[in-house]
């Protein structure tokens, strides 16, 4: 399963793009309108792009009376997105999308890496929301709350029926003359190929620890990418930095997934799930085990 | 719109900047002032150029090699392929009966492309220095001041005015060219309206430039300004 990753498409401005996925995820709704933040929004770094849009969107009441209605029209599973400062936010964000059967699933932007404790805040997020919803839940963590198999844990426990790993991690990009930020806003989200291997631990983890559905994020350009994320646990993948190069890349992923996995063994890549991990669940890799251990195994 | 993977016929030096010619397979190459986004081998994002002139089977993009992705364009070698993505945005309404180019430094690139649909109109051109000034070249009855003066200061009323530079010179034009078009331009990670990272004001909120523009009215954007300041 393919989705693309929130803010990273316009189903309304590439409806084309937006059926080539088995479902699309809008950019994050607040319960208020927000303007974003001022330009500059974006600068490419070496290995990724950092981005500082500020969660630009026309708020709760507009999206769903005019926005979604449209997105219905396009026929593909519609994941909404939403966010907020308070658990308070996300109940209200999620009653008001609940009764409304164009909306496939919720997908709650938990990444604000400002709170204490984020496994309690993430904890009380989707206790808020589980109660305000009966609609598939996904919470989208972020690696900047450090462990973050414990915060996908605290989702689990919460109620969250899913996890979408990861949100992008802080970067900063320096203008080559002057050394000044080139973002606004100083520092941003660091998404792409950099964030690669980060997710792929982050997924692993949590595949561990919660078994929840994942899906996978964090610098997917290819079919390998897609199978390693599936290996390490994901159940679906979604794509973001390299849909804005490559409009055409949820089928050339797909065809590749399905390349790779073959190739690899698998019968079709829904196979691969897990495929990183050792089936005794053991989480250390061949070479730590003693001969003991790898001679049972 | 398309992406393909298109050859890359030549690549000329033109003053400090390159012209890039790709071969143009199927693609349409638009209307004067869009875009397309070219994928600078090894980098993340793609980056817009608009078309600066569309000879048959060619596409040419002329690009000024300041950052880590246009220095890599402009060191394409014959046979290279890059992929290609448009025409995107808006470009230039040509449906004016005086038309003058106005354009400053690299702002001069969709002007041989605007001046051919327009039937070679008066341009005025603007460059930092005579080298720069060398891809006046490219655009047929150009006036051509280099600083300390600017086309600014040569401006005369009476003329439909279609402006591509930088943005003090944008904004001077506009002051006093109200109903002039001005294509701008913004850093864009995507040019089909999926980043919101092209965000400038427009009529007093922040809109996408790819799809709002990047060609719009002086006083969607001056006025719109000047208002809210």
């Amino acid at each position: 399963m393919i989705l693309n990753a929130s803010g990273c498409l316009d189903a309304l401005e590439a409806p084309g793009v937006t059926r080539t996925l088995d479902a699309f995820v809008t950019k994050t709704v607040t319960p208020l309108p927000r303007r974003g933040n001022a330009p500059v929004r974006i600068a490419e770094a070496d290995c990724g792009m950092l981005n500082s849009i500020g969660l630009a969107n026309p708020g709760i009441d507009a999206f769903v009376n005019r926005t979604l209605p449209q997105l219905a029209t396009l026929d593909v599973p519609v994941w909404v997105s939403v966010g907020g400062f308070t658990a308070d936010d996300y109940a209200l964000l999620c009653r008001r999308l609940d009764g409304l059967p164009d909306v496939a699933a919720i997908e709650l932007n938990v990444s604000c890496p400002n709170v204490a404790s984020p496994a309690e805040a993430t904890e009380e997020i989707v206790v808020a929301s589980r109660a305000a919803t009966t609609k598939p839940l996904y919470t989208k963590l972020s690696p900047a709350v450090g462990e973050i198999a414990a915060a996908a844990e605290a989702a689990a426990a919460a109620g969250s029926d899913g996890l979408s790993l990861m949100n992008t991690l802080r970067g900063l990009v320096l203008e080559a003359g002057t050394l000044r930020p080139v973002l606004s806003t100083a520092s941003g989200g660091l998404s792409g190929p950099a964030l690669r291997p980060v997710a792929l631990a982050a997924v692993y983890a949590c595949y561990r620890t919660t078994g929840l559905p994942i899906v996978g994020m964090g610098g997917v350009e290819t079919g390998r990418h897609a199978v390693e994320f599936l290996a390490a646990g994901a159940s679906a993948v979604a794509l973001g930095t390299i849909l804005f190069r490559d409009p055409g890349a949820p089928v050339r992923v797909r065809r590749e997934l399905e390349q790779e996995a073959r190739s690899l063994g698998y019968a079709n890549p829904g196979a691969v799930r897990g495929a990183a991990h050792d089936s005794t669940g053991e989480s250390l890799p061949p070479w730590t085990k003693s001969p003991a251990k790898l001679a049972q195994s | 719109m398309r992406r393909e993977a298109r050859s890359v016929v030549a690549v000329e030096p033109l003053g400090p900047y390159a012209l890039v010619r790709v071969a143009r397979g199927g693609l349409d190459p638009g209307t004067p002032g869009q875009f397309f986004m070219l994928s600078p081998p090894g980098r993340v994002l793609a980056r817009p150029m608009s078309v600066c002139l569309a000879p048959p089977g060619e596409l040419w993009f002329l690009v000024n090699p300041v950052g880590s992705g246009t220095r890599v364009l402009a060191r394409l070698a014959v046979g290279d392929r890059i992929d290609v993505f448009g025409p995107l945005g808006n470009g230039f309404r040509l449906d004016v009966r005086r038309p003058l180019l106005v354009g400053g430094g690299i702002g001069v690139a969709p002007f041989p492309f605007l001046s051919e649909r327009l039937g070679r109109p008066p341009a005025l051109l603007g460059f930092r220095s005579a080298r720069h000034a060398e891809a006046a070249a490219l655009v047929p009855n150009a006036e051509v001041v280099v600083e300390p003066t600017f086309v600014t200061q040569q401006l005369t009323p009476g003329h439909d005015v279609l402006a591509c530079g930088p943005e003090p010179m944008l904004r001077a034009v506009g002051e006093r060219a109200p109903a002039a078009q001005l294509a701008w331009e913004a850093p864009m990670a995507c040019g089909y309206g999926a980043c919101y990272g092209c965000a400038v004001e427009i009529r007093g909120e922040l809109r996408r430039l790819c799809v709002d523009g990047p060609v719009l009215r002086a006083d969607e954007v001056v006025g719109a300004a000047r208002e809210a300041a």
